[in-house]
């Protein structure tokens, strides 16, 4: 496949994390925290992915999620994930592989070079972030685990655990958990197509997905699963939560398209979260693919994206 | 007859409910300046004046209720409560306008005629024009309190759509919104079981 990239790639964005990361770890110094500072910090190698868009802030990434484990509201997340456990974390990698197994993540992380991908963050509610991701391509770890030929598909798994995650507690479910999500085995193979393990150079936040979740900057978020303990190769098209609960509102593909509009609202505009303008701030015109159309429009040639939403 | 009673109240002053009905907009402006409205400020002043909007509007159904079914009267105030949730889906309206879509009036039309949660709340919206527009005393007396009465029984629709405006738009079926919408059903089913 011939990869090109990005238009608008850049070190220029790049150095500031560094200069962000060594201000954190100064202050972190000063609070007497060093230890704990300096114990978080990711090294990551930049990558020619990256955009070079300005980051959303750290505050913005970390207090505005979607995860719905740990409530509906926005705000639920940053203030109920912080008593899941994510150490040890164990992933079971299964189905059609050559090696499947109950990997421990540190063996999964153990010669994995984290890349530091920076992605557009598109939500299918119609607001979009900058992310500076730190992580490896899913292929590697696939390749690792050497997928049969049959394989077509990628499922992947949240865990499940109501006494940390407080969502799934509740006698009113919200989703059908766990939370499931899928990948055809070329849109996972795909460069661009991201574990991440971090952002902004520190682990990743519990409400971010912690340890260990998927990023496909050119899907609408709720594709990037979060929290993963399972990732299984299949031959079927797997079944993707929100699909199980309103399928004519979210397919299983759920690329960024600025032309198919979610049946309530309008997916032609988005709103950039922390934009310049405050609230005067003008929505953006949303991007095919969320602006990655070069890299993997390819990957539906000949495919009616009205009908594969 | 609710409108005949009034004059009978006790001189109540009601500005303190008109006061009291600013706060939580003037608590929003003071955020706007000095707080922090979160990572996306425009949905959080759209959510808030909408559900201020939902509250006063059920607040203002609950009062002939509260009176027949607990002699409590709030009868005196029920104008105070009605013109602030007037005030609050005005707020609603307007940010979404000004500030969501910035007057882009094409995709505001397109929201209008395509998307029914949008085309349901304008209409909740249409529905409280004219009671918003007579309610005051000479209005009573120009069109009569029987026809007053018969045209400000467009609240019940207009709520209604209020609520179901909430329950259209949010993904999956959190329970705020269907706590709202089961309110506003118990008030309305209220008014059916006492005509039946």
């Amino acid at each position: 496949m011939l990869l090109r990239h990005a238009p608008d790639l850049s070190e220029r964005e790049v150095t500031p994390r560094d200069l962000y990361v060594n201000r954190r770890q100064i202050l972190a110094g000063f609070g007497g925290l060093m230890i704990a500072g300096a114990g978080n910090v990711q090294a990551a190698v930049k990558s020619p992915f990256s955009t070079q868009e300005t980051p959303t802030s750290l505050k913005d990434i970390t207090s505005y999620n979607n995860f719905y484990e740990f409530g509906t509201d926005k705000s639920d997340p940053a203030r109920n994930a912080g008593r899941l456990t994510v150490k040890p974390w164990k992933v079971k990698i299964d189905g059609m592989v050559g090696k499947p197994g109950d990997y421990d993540l540190d063996d999964i992380l153990k010669g994995m070079t984290i890349e530091e991908r920076i992605y557009r963050m598109r939500c299918v509610e119609g607001w979009s972030m900058v992310i500076p991701w730190n992580g490896f391509p899913l292929a590697s770890l696939l390749t690792r685990v050497e997928p049969l030929s049959g394989a077509k598909y990628v499922a992947f798994e949240t865990l499940v655990r109501p006494s940390e995650m407080p969502g799934q507690a509740g006698l009113f479910k919200i989703l059908d958990w766990p939370y499931v999500e899928g990948l055809r085995l070329d849109e996972a193979m795909h460069p661009l197509t991201l574990l991440a393990t971090g952002l902004y150079g520190e682990n990743l936040p519990n409400q971010n997905g912690a340890p260990l979740r998927l990023v496909v900057p050119w899907k609408y978020g709720f594709k990037g699963i979060k929290s993963i303990v399972r990732i299984s190769l299949t031959d079927k098209e797997p079944r993707t939560s929100w699909n199980i609960q309103a399928p004519q509102e979210y397919g299983f593909y759920s690329n960024v398209n600025p032309a198919v509009d979610h049946p309530r609202w309008s997916q032609a505009t988005e709103r950039r979260i922390g934009d310049t303008g405050g609230l005067f701030a003008k929505r953006r015109p949303t991007l095919p693919f969320n602006g990655y159309a070069d890299q993997v429009a390819g990957l539906y040639t000949g495919m009616d994206l009205r009908k594969f939403y | 007859m609710a409108i005949a009673n009034l004059r009978f109240q006790p001189r109540l002053a009601t500005w303190p409910v008109y006061l009291a009905g600013l706060l939580p907009a003037l608590w929003y402006v003071y955020q706007i300046f000095h707080g922090d409205l979160g990572a996306d400020p425009v949905k959080t002043l759209e959510h808030a004046m909408g559900e201020w909007a939902l509250r006063f509007l059920i607040l203002g159904l609950a009062i002939t209720p509260l009176r027949r079914e607990f002699g409590i009267s709030l009868l005196k105030y029920r104008r105070a409560v009605g013109l602030t949730a007037f005030l609050y889906v005005v707020l609603h309206l307007l940010v979404y306008l000004l500030l969501d879509q910035g007057l882009d009036w094409a995709a505001i039309w397109a929201d209008i005629i395509k998307r029914p949660y949008i085309t349901i709340g304008m209409a909740g919206f249409l529905l409280l024009l004219p009671l918003a527009g007579t309610s005051f005393n000479a209005a009573i007396r120009w069109i009569g309190g029987r026809n007053w009465n018969r045209l400000h029984k467009l609240v019940y629709p207009a709520v209604l759509a209020g609520a179901v405006h909430y329950v259209l738009l949010v993904k999956s079926w959190p329970l705020e919104p269907l706590v709202y919408l089961g309110i506003v059903l118990m008030l309305l089913g209220w008014r059916v079981w006492r005509r039946a």
